[in-house]
């Protein structure tokens, strides 16, 4: 299914969505909603932050015993808009294949609340917002920030909305959110869902965030981060955007994809254009993201994530974290993801079982890499719909 | 509720209400939904099959994609009242370790696998010449996943050379129950409840 034959049915909100049971008229709910929230964020590197401000989506109502609850944690690069067209690129939601009426998370069962994570650009406190002690953008002023501060912020927002308990969603970075939920909040997660993601950052998944991190600082244009108004590191950001992408897809995807067919040419050029088609494809995925996404931010979500090990939150093991917590827990990985291999699955669920937590996992075969779990996968909507179904 | 191959509806009868349960090769989870549904327990499975995995968990059930010649090593000691390997031995790599995992893991231990003593095994190899196809064991010699084929006196055996209790047998022969009298030579099947 591409991307565009499913955007009329999930981009318009039907009266289903946001409406039912009064929920309409109140402002904290529905589409690209936005709060300041007064705070102060304890955050784990010392600091506070006050206020916190969170942009956000909710589909769905909340049924009467609070009971039907979802959040969903998006990717490093992802944002919000799940489920509705991306007010910046026009594109569909991220997550349509798993979010929308009729799908797993579904509007007319569920309250689905996404929000921008903190330390991103898209409404939610991050660089690019203004410090209000200065009036200006906080650029590298901004405090580093931790997944699990991430969660806190998300905590605080679902406390605005009336929302006690939940089922914590999420894929990549939203599932490293989504395994720090029940261990951060033992007694508020009713169940999560981690697909395609790990329970720390390896040696590996640090070096090519410090490839990335290192192409924004060294271009010339971001000037220690305090280039608000003028010419963004948009070089930089392409490149890391680049070596990141090529993270996200297999050996055998892009083969598949792009071999080593030329770029509208017929021959090589001995020149360093983009004779071949990959290298077309990864300039032109560098350069659109520059269109939508703050290279500090960049920055801050990357070293959150290479920050992440939460098993040295506690106390080195694993396991530890979630003794406290009473969630149901459902895996997910995919074959041919070496970003975050079924290994790093494997090993969260081998914690899980230590801890007695009701645990499911399943790796699936694709050979689209990390970035399967945003494509067309019918097995893990199977999995993923069972799974939420089932309730304790 | 589905109708429970014979062996597992023996397990499943035997099962205490509300207890704690792993079921290793737990398929689609026909026998965890059972206990769930019937007797109130509380269900975990571990499954080789992905297709398999995911319709346990699309029916509501905790399953693990994983193998249980590696994999059982990550379940700690007594963590469950019963551990359930059913039709599963025989296709291990290493029976022993997995049957002593079991017994490491479960308070209690039901095993079942195909008798590959009895008659009709027997007439195939003495009379054909051939490796037994049978009901229970219907795939041919080259493709077949039962690689530590067992007859009922061989585990008897092997339960005595490693000090395991035998709590219970029950032994089937098509759908039916029948006595432990000659049951290494009648019995299609058999279910052992067996302890540490």
């Amino acid at each position: 299914m591409s991307p565009r034959s499913n955007r009329t049915e999930v981009c318009i909100p039907s009266p289903t969505w946001a409406s039912a049971s009064g929920m309409s008229d109140d402002p904290r709910f529905g589409l690209s909603r936005h709060v300041t929230l007064p705070g102060p964020l304890r955050l784990d590197g010392g600091g506070l932050l006050s206020p916190v401000d969170i942009a956000y989506e909710t589909y769905g109502a909340l049924n009467a015993e609070g009971s039907n609850a979802i959040l969903i944690c998006h990717a490093l690069t992802g944002d919000q808009f799940v489920a509705s067209e991306h007010p910046r690129t026009g594109k569909p939601g991220w997550w349509t294949r798993m979010v929308g009426v009729g799908k797993p998370i579904d509007p007319a069962r569920h309250f689905i609340v996404c929000a921008n994570v903190l330390g991103s650009c898209m409404g939610s406190s991050g660089p690019a917002t203004v410090n209000p002690a200065t009036g200006r953008p906080w650029a590298m002023s901004f405090p580093v920030i931790t997944i699990r501060d991430m969660v806190r912020a998300q905590a605080m927002l679902l406390d605005r909305l009336g929302v006690g308990r939940l089922t914590v969603v999420g894929g990549s970075m939203g599932g490293m959110q989504a395994l720090s939920w029940p261990a951060t909040f033992p007694d508020r997660v009713k169940a999560a869902v981690v697909i395609a993601s790990t329970a720390r950052h390896t040696a590996q998944n640090i070096a090519f965030h410090e490839v990335g991190r290192q192409a924004i600082m060294g271009d010339p244009h971001w000037q220690t981060g305090d280039y608000y108004g003028g010419d963004a590191p948009s070089a930089g950001l392409a490149v890391a955007r680049m070596a990141a992408h090529i993270t996200y897809l297999s050996e055998a995807g892009l083969t598949e994809k792009f071999g080593r067919r030329l770029q509208a040419r017929d021959a090589k050029s001995f020149g360093f254009d983009a004779d071949f088609q990959v290298e077309s494809y990864l300039r032109h995925q560098g350069l659109a993201f520059t269109d939508r996404f703050d290279a500090n931010s960049y920055l801050y979500i990357t070293r959150a994530m290479d920050y992440f090990d939460l098993a040295e939150e506690h106390n080195g093991h694993l396991a530890n974290a979630f003794r406290q917590t009473k969630a149901r827990f459902c895996l997910v990985s995919f074959d041919t993801d070496w970003l975050y291999p079924t290994a790093e699955s494997r090993a969260i669920v081998h914690a899980l079982n230590a801890a007695g937590a009701p645990v499911s996992f399943v790796e699936f075969k694709s050979p689209h890499g990390h970035d399967s779990f945003l494509l067309d996968a019918p097995e893990m909507n199977r999995v993923v719909d069972g799974f939420l179904r089932a309730e304790q | 509720m589905e109708t429970l191959r014979p062996d597992l509806a023996i397990i499943a009868a035997n099962v205490a209400p509300r207890s704690r349960v792993l079921d290793v090769g737990c398929g689609d989870g026909a026998l965890m939904a059972a206990l769930r549904d019937s007797r109130g327990v509380d269900a975990r499975g571990l499954e080789l099959d992905a297709g398999n995995v995911a319709s346990a968990i699309a029916r509501g059930l905790s399953a693990v994609q994983g193998d249980a010649d590696v994999d059982l090593a990550d379940y700690p000691d007594h963590s469950f009242d019963y551990a359930i390997l059913s039709q599963t031995l025989q296709t291990t790599r290493a029976p022993d370790v997995v049957l002593e995992h079991l017994l490491r893991i479960g308070r209690h231990a039901f095993v079942s696998f195909p008798n590959f003593a009895h008659w009709s095994v027997r007439w195939s190899l003495l009379w054909g010449g051939r490796m037994p196809v049978t009901r229970l064991l219907p795939v041919e010699w080259y493709a077949t996943p039962n690689i530590h084929h067992v007859t009922i006196d061989d585990f008897r055996a092997f339960l005595k050379t490693r000090d395991i209790t035998l709590e219970q047998a029950w032994f089937l022969s098509g759908d039916t129950r029948r006595s432990s009298a000659a049951a290494n030579f009648l019995a299609e099947h058999a279910v052992f409840l067996l302890r540490r």
